[in-house]
């Protein structure tokens, strides 16, 4: 590997896509919690986010704005009326990742929202997590994203997340035309309104998916948590190309029918590192000494770090995201205002498929806030959103190779993930096939009384999540041809996967030329912040 | 109890698990309300000389301590005994149940589960406790009892460690349930048996050895204290 100080520019500034050349600088690839750099073959296709979008200059002005000028509503002051019963349902700490830099978003809103409440005479206010079957926020968490003075007025009777085993807690609204059953909190159809505040960080949020999935529970998800409708889907981060989706919308419909929901939607901007950490959101190109500087020191750092603290100190940095669009009102033409602003945001063109892809796993997926990235939330990253960060045609050619780096540690966390670990050591040693587990064990772990007990008093996912995260890399699976992993600590849980396994990049690159040919063509997503591909041919 | 068709069963130690006090709260009930003054004086002595042989017992052999424990009993009447079990019952175990075990016992009858206590006590003082937490069946030890009096014998086989693991086993042929879909929920490493025996064993509030042995099994942990 040639020494830091090589580093140069060398590239179009405008181009998010940068060929390596010969004088190109090795590139920064995260394995879980460590930083690699990697020299990677001339002629390798880097593929960079787009800059972050420039942040709302007054997001409070913006918010204001939005909910005075609503799509397809009257303003959210004219639908408050004296002695209503309001439940505001809030987007859950899997968005967005890392964790913002406090005021979050939902707090700013929070405190417009819950103002106009007042100054409306209404005073029945229930602030809902809309956690669906994910664990539920601690107290901690949850004062976090609201700020102290919300949490100490509602917390614990008036701010709560969803309870999605609650006995008499779910309303069945009725089944869509192709049988899917719509069942949400009962808290929300008592409401007389709903609004939900929504964090748009990738195009799969938002829109009906919101409430539809949010609160609802496991009989609710099995319309579209499923290893069909996930294999019908090109992606699931291009709606109109998402099964999953499209489910969603015919369940989002018939709620619209019963409940009266007020949506205000937020985009996000990709700024995840800045200050010290600032050098991970740069090319390698444009790194300065103070960069070069920071980047030895934190890799001579991680490299000695244990593990615990490397976690530690990687989950206690928030992200510097900037808002760039706020938007509210009916769900369909708010999520489609938010949707375009936060495509503007993740997707870059680039022009036809790979035949190899390199990708780097960080630390962190939507399901480990403040926990492990354990093995089947590595394989959600890279089967799953690694690979449908894409508008319909994946980076990735059909049959292609990706190499993943991970060290892939067979570690779970019990408090958040207990039901993870039966499954990924009980279930995936008989079998990898979707459709096997999902009917033959899906049930028998949604309906574990200790994972159901788990989930409502404790702090973990439920116990259906496991086989959703196995879902979500289904068409990943089914497209891909070789998965390699390298700088694994062990040989079994990539072979759990079904994955192979390299010590080095360069070894992996061997393997996957022996198999693609010697003239393959090679990208690297260039993680993070994350970035999505419009592929064209 | 309920009459219902059930094909997985959920076993539940209780002292421990399900409530905070074990089989010395009991005994030291019934003690204290013997009766009379020489009789409680009588018994709280031998109890107190006991302890250490208890104790070391409790520590070695869960077994061997069963049956030295229930040897303080001779003497009891019978009669005496299901007399103070409600009052027991009301005082001592009601208000020693654990936060959480309503909840898991009412998840495990969502599941479809029949709920079966499977403990080391006796099954006079457990019965009422079963009926206050639903329990559809108990697995108790039982005493001997010859003309009302008990002998301070346990009627074999005394149920504890490798033998609760038999008697779930036989008590799941016996009413059509399957071991393997069944739930066992113990806070003791003397119970691994009885945890290991059905297909989802899940340790609550279990101690630093249960705990390491959850760990190295997978086996889900609960605390409902």
């Amino acid at each position: 590997m040639r020494p830091l100080d090589h580093l140069r520019k060398s590239y179009d500034e405008d181009s998010q896509v940068v060929l390596q050349d010969k004088d190109s600088p090795p590139r920064m690839l995260f394995s879980g919690e460590q930083i690699l750099l990697e020299e990677v073959p001339v002629g390798t296709r880097i593929i960079f986010p787009n800059p972050p979008v420039e942040p709302l200059a007054n997001v409070r002005a913006a918010i204001r704005f939005a909910l005075n000028h609503p799509e397809e509503s009257e303003p959210l002051h004219a639908k408050l009326t004296p002695g209503m019963k309001v439940l505001i349902a809030i987007d859950d700490i899997s968005l967005p990742l890392p964790p913002m830099r406090t005021p979050d978003v939902r707090q700013l809103i929070l405190e417009i929202v819950l103002q106009l409440c007042a100054d409306s005479g209404v005073d029945d206010v229930h602030l809902m997590v809309a956690n669906a079957l994910h664990r539920r926020m601690t107290d901690a968490e949850m004062e976090r994203m609201v700020g102290s003075k919300i949490f100490a007025a509602y917390h614990p009777d008036h701010y709560t997340n969803h309870d999605a085993e609650e006995p008499g807690g779910i309303v069945e609204l009725g089944v869509t035309e192709v049988g899917e059953r719509v069942r949400i909190s009962k808290r929300a159809t008592d409401a007389d309104l709903v609004i939900y505040l929504n964090v748009n960080f990738v195009p799969m949020d938002g829109g009906h998916k919101s409430v539809g999935t949010g609160l609802t529970d496991y009989l609710g998800l099995r319309a579209h948590h499923t290893p069909h409708a996930i294999r019908a889907s090109k992606s699931y981060m291009e709606p109109k190309h998402s099964a999953l989706h499209s489910s969603v919308d015919r369940i989002g419909k018939i709620i619209d029918e019963h409940v009266d929901v007020f949506h205000i939607e937020t985009a996000l901007n990709n700024r995840m590192f800045d200050g010290p950490m600032g050098f991970l959101g740069k090319r390698e190109e444009d790194f300065g000494e103070m960069d070069r500087a920071a980047l030895g020191a934190m890799r001579f750092m991680l490299d000695r770090a244990p593990r615990e603290l490397r976690r530690k100190i990687f989950h206690s940095v928030p992200a510097a995201y900037g808002v760039i669009a706020v938007a509210a009102g009916k769900t369909e033409p708010t999520h489609a205002k938010i949707l375009e602003a936060c495509q503007r945001q993740c997707f870059v063109k680039v022009k036809g498929q790979a035949d190899i892809l390199i990708a780097g796993i960080p630390f962190i997926s939507p399901y480990n806030v403040n926990s492990i990235l354990n093995p089947l939330l590595v394989q959600v990253m890279a089967n799953g959103y690694f690979f449908n960060m894409n508008r319909g045609t994946p980076l990735i050619k059909e049959g292609g190779t990706l190499i993943v780096t991970h060290p892939c540690s067979d570690e779970f966390d019990p408090v958040q993930h207990p039901s993870y670990i039966e499954f990924f050591h009980r279930l995936l040693p008989e079998t990898r096939d979707a459709l096997v587990l999902h009917k033959k064990y899906e049930e028998e772990f949604a309906r574990n009384p200790s994972y159901v007990h788990l989930y409502r008093k404790g702090n973990a996912y439920h116990g259906a999540h496991p086989f959703y995260m196995w879902y979500w890399g289904e068409n990943g699976r089914q497209h891909m041809g070789q998965v390699i992993a390298v700088g694994t600590d062990n040989t079994h849980v990539p072979e759990l996967l079904g994955w192979e396994r390299a010590d080095t990049l360069a070894e992996a690159i061997d393997m996957a030329r022996g198999r693609q040919g010697r003239t393959a063509n090679i990208s690297l997503m260039h993680h993070p912040p994350m970035v999505m591909t419009d592929v064209t041919e | 109890m309920h009459g219902e068709k059930f094909e997985r069963g959920a076993f539940f130690d209780v002292d421990g698990t399900l409530v905070s006090t074990n089989v010395v709260h009991a005994y030291a009930h019934y003690v204290f309300n013997r009766g009379t003054f020489f009789g409680i004086a009588r018994r709280v002595l031998e109890g107190l000389a006991m302890a250490p042989i208890y104790a070391i017992a409790d520590t070695y052999n869960r077994k061997v301590f069963n049956e030295l424990f229930y040897r303080a009993y001779e003497g009891l009447s019978e009669d005496r005994l299901i007399e103070l079990a409600d009052d027991l019952n009301d005082k001592v175990l009601a208000p020693a149940i654990y936060p959480g075990a309503r909840d898991i016992i009412d998840e495990c009858r969502r599941a479809g589960c029949k709920i079966i206590f499977c403990t080391g006590a006796i099954d006079i003082t457990m019965k009422p406790l079963a009926k206050l937490l639903g329990a559809d069946d108990l697995i108790a030890n039982s005493l001997q009892f010859v003309e009302g009096f008990a002998t301070g014998k346990v009627i074999p086989p005394i149920v504890e460690g490798a033998h609760k693991a038999r008697r779930i086993r036989d008590y799941c042929i016996e009413h059509g349930l399957k071991l393997d879909l069944s739930h066992a929920y113990s806070d003791s490493m003397s119970d691994y048996p009885m945890l290991a025996v059905v297909g989802r064993p899940t340790a609550v509030n279990a101690d630093a050895a249960l705990r390491r042995t959850a760990r190295a099994y997978e086996w889900p942990l609960l605390d409902l204290r």
